[in-house]
């Protein structure tokens, strides 16, 4: 008997609810543990910066967050586009999960950009490319999210939303070169982030770790998010009744 | 010689609810199909998706054996009457009747358009703007389109007996039987009882999903 | 093609018989960028300065605002699913209706842009270039602008949802188009800004009447 899953074995609700369910807590595991070894060497071991003394270090949350903000967007896009090919509901729900971490990742990005700015620029925001492109890319993650949230038949919020993000995400390489133009283009206002401090190798390291640790942190809350979401659609299919029927007997 | 529209294991849904068991189906020329089941059981949903609008959740429904997406003259012999009557406040029965038509490609003389309005009662108000008509008179203005058909027509009406009176119902009745007559076909809905006249009327049932 | 035409003669007739309703978007453009100097005052150099940029926002809002309607009515009265399933395409749709939408909202903002223009004091050519952005760029809204109308069809709150979804969309335009009159006012040629809302333009003529068929496809 073949025992190899099949790739698209997960597409089954029921079984992405279990495999979910058992590497969620291994997600987490990892994120605290890579965040806690990150944070540490960037904010103990890595060392000052000769022009920006310690407010750089802001960056190890800043530019992973950051990354994090775009491949989410992307992630999402990608499942939303699958769901909608294929009519593959769990590919539309996982794209429905990870919007609100994706938004919660350029929020984070904005705020550590401004963090960074203060100290360094004495500004608590400037038009900068890459904070304006954050800014926008906001909008249309807080865009994909009302549009889904308004539409209260499920296909077509599914499929309503999966256009929407296409569209976004063809246009974030447009939106992105055109803010760069846009701040170049100003005379005399030429203002960028404070460029990060040439990479230190314990600097770099600590970049990497962080990035891991969102990763996992990323898909731990992705995955609980899925979970919930399966079972608020799936509640009049038998594996949820008797899922909800035993934790029910279980409480009892 | 006559089309056929065939559904195998249909289903429809509506938001997550699969509305009726599979359905299977046969319409041909020259047929007058009733399509009944209680409030809700999803005749409207059934009629949009043979209209065209939406997409079965399962099973397939071909024309004349093709798929009906890829079924190039079905366009041209469907006419489908929603519950909304499709007209504009701001445009005259004649105005409303001339765009209609010509989306379907065909360009009817002012004269042609006056009689079918004629025919269904309505033509002494064929210049006023729609939103000064009653409801039975716009209803009056949906149906001459039916009266100007004159080739084999594959009708899908939702409710095209509301809002009419004897005579009214009793004109409908002569457009499906001019329609059938032709090797057209008729799928309707409809809350009153209808009496076969001269062509059998076929019940269509939908059985819903929850057994009493 | 019958049933773009057809729609799109529809839609100007319709317009033809609540003027009223059709001119709001040109009012709501022309109060709203009165409003500026009230907020940041009268001064001459100033207001010159950001001419621009504020008649590209007020003309970017005064178009949003009248998307919402684009589909709304002909949804509501079942026009829109008479359009759908007669044997005109989806894209047919689509296309007669940015037309429809441009010919109503981006040209008469064009139209009346020269004079917002001379009341912040504007010099002529820069005027001119203004224009010459607002017609390369007023049709990019009206397209995008489609595509957020036919995904919020029905649906409560559509004006916001559709602002949320669609101005993200729009910045880009915005930036060049008023850039290309920053650029002209400090000496610089503005015809690099010019070439990029070209380019927007043919972007969005073959990509967004796609999309807002699939969007009407969809929601209907």
């Amino acid at each position: 008997m073949n025992k190899l899953p099949r790739f698209y074995t997960f597409a089954a609700p029921s079984r992405f609810y279990r495999l979910a369910g058992w590497t969620v807590p291994w997600f987490y595991a990892v994120a605290v543990v890579f965040a806690l070894a990150g944070l540490y060497m960037g904010f103990f071991v890595a060392p000052v910066d000769a022009t920006q003394g310690n407010a750089y270090r802001i960056i190890f949350i800043h530019v992973p967050a950051a990354w994090m903000s775009m491949v989410l967007y992307m992630a999402m896009a990608g499942w939303a586009a699958v769901g909608w090919a294929f009519n593959a509901r769990m590919a539309s729900m996982l794209a429905r999960a990870l919007a609100p971490t994706g938004a919660a990742f350029t929020f984070l990005a904005l705020w550590t950009g401004a963090f960074w700015g203060k100290p360094t620029w004495g500004a608590w925001w400037v038009w900068d490319a890459r904070l304006t492109s954050e800014l926008i890319l906001l909008f249309l993650y807080l865009g994909f999210m009302a549009l889904v949230e308004a539409i209260d038949d499920t296909r077509r919020a599914d499929q309503a939303g999966a256009l929407l993000a296409i569209v976004g995400a063809v246009n974030v390489p447009i939106i992105y070169f055109s803010v760069r133009w846009w701040n170049t283009l100003h005379q005399g206002a030429s203002i960028s982030m404070t460029a990060a401090p040439s990479m230190a190798s314990t600097m770099l390291t600590s970049m990497l770790l962080m990035t891991v640790a969102c990763w996992s942190y990323a898909f731990a809350v992705v995955f609980v998010r899925a979970r919930a979401i399966v079972l608020e659609r799936e509640r009049t299919t038998e594996w949820v009744q008797t899922l909800l029927g035993s934790s029910l007997e279980g409480a009892s | 010689m006559g089309d056929v529209m065939r559904a195998q294991d249909l289903t429809v849904r509506r938001g997550a609810e699969v509305l009726f068991k599979p359905l299977n189906f046969e319409l041909r020329s020259g047929q007058l199909t009733w399509l009944r089941g209680s409030n809700g059981s999803g005749k409207t949903s059934l009629l949009r998706v043979v209209a065209g609008l939406t997409q079965a959740d399962s099973g397939n429904l071909t024309w004349n054996g093709e798929p009906m997406s890829a079924a190039s003259d079905y366009r041209a012999r469907l006419l489908y009457l929603g519950h909304a009557n499709g007209l504009k406040d701001d445009l005259s029965a004649m105005e409303s009747l001339q765009f209609l038509t010509t989306l379907r490609g065909v360009r009817h003389s002012s004269e042609r358009l006056q009689a079918a309005l004629q025919r269904t009662g309505v033509a002494h108000r064929r210049k006023l703007a729609t939103r000064m008509l009653s409801q039975g008179q716009r209803r009056r203005v949906v149906l001459a389109r039916l009266a100007l058909e004159t080739g084999p027509g594959f009708w899908v009406l939702d409710e095209p007996f509301d809002a009419l009176d004897d005579a009214g119902v009793a004109l409908v009745q002569e457009l499906f039987q001019e329609n059938v007559q032709r090797g057209g076909s008729v799928l309707f809905t409809s809350h009153i009882a209808i009496e076969a006249a001269a062509t059998p009327i076929q019940e269509l049932r939908l059985q819903g999903m929850k057994v009493r | 093609m019958n049933g773009l035409v057809a729609i799109l003669m529809r839609d100007l007739r319709l317009a033809s018989r609540r003027p009223t309703e059709a001119l709001m978007p040109v009012v709501f453009f022309v109060v709203a960028a009165s409003l500026f100097p009230f907020g940041v005052g009268p001064e001459p150099a100033m207001l010159k300065q950001i001419a621009p940029g504020i008649v590209w926002v007020c003309a970017l809002l005064s178009s949003m605002l009248s998307l919402g309607g684009m589909y709304a009515g002909d949804y509501s009265d079942g026009s829109l699913e008479q359009m759908l399933i007669s044997g005109t395409s989806a894209l047919e749709v689509a296309v007669a209706k940015c037309t429809a939408h441009w010919l109503m909202s981006g040209l008469p903002l064009l139209l009346v842009s020269p004079v917002l223009g001379l009341l912040f004091g504007m010099e002529t050519d820069a005027i001119g270039v203004l224009m010459l952005g607002l017609l390369l760029g007023t049709p990019v809204l009206s397209l995008l602008g489609g595509v957020g109308s036919a995904l919020t069809l029905g649906l409560r709150n559509t004006a916001i949802l559709i602002l949320l979804i669609v101005l993200p969309l729009c910045i880009p335009v915005l930036i060049f188009g008023a850039g290309a009159v920053s650029a002209y006012e400090v000496g610089l040629a503005p015809t690099g800004h010019f070439y990029l809302l070209g380019a927007l333009l043919l972007l969005s003529a073959l990509g967004a009447p796609l999309a807002t068929a699939s969007a009407l496809r969809i929601s209907v």
